[in-house]
Formats: structure tokens, C-alpha cells, sequence
């Protein structure tokens, strides 16, 4: 089975679909950590956090920031329901940058109003951003 | 019968009305098409959105979960999508029909307005907690995800006990029905004939395994589908909007079409009316002189 082990993969946004197309492998970040699912993986859905997007495809790998949403892992499918994700050129690094140090000094400077949670969110997803563009 | 001059003057405003008309009838026909292509699009997202939550649902019926049971106090809140502009025939006032002579006529309602019309007439007997309206003129994700977090916020401290989204649902063209959907507390029944069509997929579902386990994934996900429901809510509204301002705008260019047609008649008759009765009047005062 070396000839074939592609599998479908679908990146679904609420305006548009994002990617179409067959992968050997994709990369991500989930709320229990990074996993790298391949073709026959076990049925699962998780829900994504932050990071980065590798698309492992016949031709070469792609990269894109992937920040909100969830997926649903199927043997030989896989559909990611994003809320947000961008591809490298449609970041604005100027804008991630200013985010990451806004989220660094929120969390440097920790008041008992500071919402961590979010500051937290907002610097994983302005690291990722410069990442990817990296 | 009415004069020339008055008949001419009828005339000409109805007219200059007929292009006002035809060419709303025009602008929202382009937006329409924008607005049913931003709808399609959107349309795969909620599907797949729709059917992992319900699947989830399924598995885990007896679980007793804060989003999947009602609230004990407080008012029942409903998001309201309207327009901002009116002209566009009986949209908003069937919303807010749906509203106050709906099921929740009775209820103490807080109100979530996205639409000046909405807000407009329903804010005399209810009481609006927000209002959203610049989101309706060009809805997107990040709008929809504010006011999810809101209203869930509110639900979560027992301000309100259940969430509704009041919105325009976009069949076709023609066809535009208002709809209350209950958003909080999450309910999946009477969804069967949609499954039965899907057998082989439900028992690939069934095996499913979730990361986290599924209190916490429902935790997580359930927002993510309220905040899809409403985003799909204010694009089908969209679309709805455009199409009954459309149809209201293309029936009142016909019926400005037939006045001028009945007008013409009229004025036509008018000018052969004083046509004659000048003839008359010289022919007269030719007689009287020989």
C-alpha cells in the first residue's frame, strides 16, 4: 500500500473553503497538543488551538496558521472546521509582532483583572503567525 | 375631470418615483447574488458543524451539562436579525410579528437587536440589551463570535435561562420564511428522517473518539456551534433581505408602470377634451360675428 497512503483532507471556513485536496500527512496543534495524523487513523474529533498547519502533500509540504476551530479525523478523511486560518500571505507580520509584545506585556505585567486566558490565546496565535512566515 | 396641468404633474412624480424603485430593484438584485453566493459558501461549514455536534449529542444524551439544560431564572433572551433600511416589504414586520405574536408573546424577553428596524419597533415592550446593528450591513465570523460570547456569558450567570435567534431563513428567491430557533439549551431531536438517509455514516460516527472527552469537547464546541448558527442566521438574513426588497421594489415599479399607463389615458383624453371644446368655442364666436 506505499503507492497509496494519500487521504482526503478538507479545511472548511464559514466564508470559504480554505484547502481541497489530498495529503500524506497534516500537523497541528490541539488542545491536548501537537498531533500528525496519517492515512487509517483511529476516528477522532479534536479541538484546535493555536499553531501551526503543515500539510504533508505528494508534492511538498505547506504551511498556514491555524487558530480556532475543530477537526474531525477519519480513516481515510479529514475535515477541519476552522474559525480562523490564513495562509502565510495573508499574514500582516507587523500587526503579529505588535500582538505578540501586547500579549507579553499583559502577562509580564499580571493585574488580578488581567484575563490569562486570553493573553495567553493572543500570544500563541501571534507566534504562530510569525512562525509560519519564518 | 382634473386638468391638463394637474394630470401632467401626477404624472411626472409617479415617474421620477418608478426610478427610484427600478433602481433599488436593480441594486438589491446585484446584492442578492452576492449575498446567495456568500450563503452557498458558508452552507458546507454549518453542515459539517451540524452533524458533529448532533453526533457528539447522540452519544452523550444523559449527560448533564450546563448548556443542555435550561436555565431556572431569569428572561429567555432572543437575537433579532432585521434590516436597517426598510423598502423592503414585509421583512421586518414579520420578524417582528414572529416575536410578538409568537410562542414567546407572553415571555419577559431581553432582546439582542441586529437591525435598526427590530430594535425600532420591539424596544416600546421589551427590553434591549444590545444592540449590534452595524454588523447586519456586512456580517462577518468575528461579528457573530461577539455576540455568542455575549449572550453566552449572560447565560452562564443566569441572566437568562434560553437563548433564541429570530431570523429570515433563505429558501429561494421568492421564498423567505421567518424562523425562531431555539439556540440554548442544545436540542436534537426530531432530526431522524435527516440520519436515516445516512446510515453507513452514522455507524462510522459511532465509533468516533473525542480529545478532549466529551464534556469538555461539548464545552468547547458548543459555542463554536452557536457562533456558526447565528453567523449563518445573519447571512441567510442578508440574503432574504435583498430578496423581499427586490420583489417589494420590482411590484412597485409594475404598479408605478400602470398608473402612468392610466394617467396617460387620462391626460390624453383631457388634452382631447380641451381640443374640442376650443373648437367649439370659435366655431361659436365665429357664428355669433356673421
Amino acid at each position: 500500500m506505499a503507492d497509496n497512503n494519500l487521504f482526503k483532507l478538507r479545511i472548511i471556513t464559514p466564508d470559504r473553503v480554505f484547502y481541497e485536496g489530498e495529503a500524506s500527512m497534516v500537523e497541528f496543534n490541539t488542545t491536548e497538543g501537537e498531533i500528525g495524523v496519517y492515512k487509517k487513523h483511529v476516528p477522532t474529533t479534536v479541538i484546535i488551538s493555536p499553531g501551526i498547519l503543515t500539510i504533508t502533500e505528494a508534492e511538498g509540504t505547506k504551511e498556514a496558521a491555524l487558530h480556532a476551530g475543530f477537526a474531525e479525523i477519519l480513516q481515510d478523511e479529514v475535515v477541519i472546521l476552522a474559525e480562523i486560518v490564513e495562509w502565510p500571505e495573508e499574514i500582516d507580520l507587523d500587526r503579529a509582532e505588535a500582538a505578540k509584545e501586547r500579549a507579553e506585556e499583559r502577562l509580564r505585567s499580571k493585574t488580578p483583572e488581567t484575563d490569562l486566558l486570553r493573553a495567553e490565546t493572543a500570544l500563541q496565535r501571534s507566534l504562530a503567525r510569525i512562525h509560519v512566515l519564518k | 375631470m382634473a386638468s391638463m396641468r394637474d394630470i401632467k404633474r401626477r404624472k411626472g412624480s409617479i415617474q421620477s418615483t418608478q426610478q427610484i424603485t427600478k433602481a433599488m430593484k436593480l441594486v438589491s438584485t446585484v446584492k442578492l447574488q452576492r449575498a446567495k453566493l456568500n450563503a452557498e459558501k458558508s452552507d458546507d461549514y454549518f453542515h459539517c458543524m451540524y452533524e458533529t455536534v448532533n453526533s457528539i449529542l447522540q452519544r452523550t444524551k444523559n449527560l448533564d451539562h450546563k448548556y443542555l439544560k435550561a436555565g431556572t431564572s431569569g428572561k429567555k433572551a432572543v437575537i433579532v436579525i432585521t434590516s436597517n433600511r426598510g423598502l423592503a416589504g414585509g421583512y421586518n414586520s414579520n420578524i417582528v410579528k414572529l416575536i410578538t405574536r409568537g410562542e414567546l408573546a407572553d415571555e419577559e424577553l431581553a432582546i439582542y437587536a441586529v437591525g435598526k428596524k427590530g430594535k425600532e419597533a420591539l424596544q416600546r415592550q421589551y427590553e434591549i440589551k444590545t444592540d449590534y446593528s452595524d454588523m447586519i450591513e456586512e456580517p462577518v465570523y468575528a461579528d457573530a463570535m461577539a455576540i455568542s460570547k455575549e449572550v453566552l456569558e449572560a447565560f452562564a450567570n443566569g441572566e437568562i435561562s434560553e437563548i433564541y435567534l429570530a431570523y429570515t431563513a433563505f429558501k429561494n428567491t421568492v421564498v423567505h420564511i421567518p424562523t425562531l430557533l431555539k439556540l440554548l439549551p442544545v436540542e436534537v431531536s426530531g432530526e431522524e428522517d435527516v440520519k436515516g438517509s445516512e446510515d453507513a455514516e452514522i455507524e462510522d460516527k459511532a465509533l468516533m473518539n473525542f480529545e478532549p472527552e466529551d464534556e469538555e469537547a461539548l464545552n468547547l464546541l458548543i459555542p463554536k456551534y452557536i457562533t456558526s448558527l447565528i453567523y449563518g442566521g445573519m447571512i441567510e438574513a442578508v440574503a432574504s433581505e435583498n430578496g423581499a426588497r427586490m420583489q417589494a421594489m420590482d411590484s412597485a415599479t409594475s404598479n408605478a408602470e400602470e398608473m402612468i399607463d392610466k394617467l396617460t389615458l387620462l391626460y390624453n383624453r383631457a388634452r382631447q377634451g380641451s381640443i374640442t371644446q376650443e373648437l367649439t368655442e370659435i366655431i361659436a364666436g365665429a357664428n355669433a360675428i356673421s
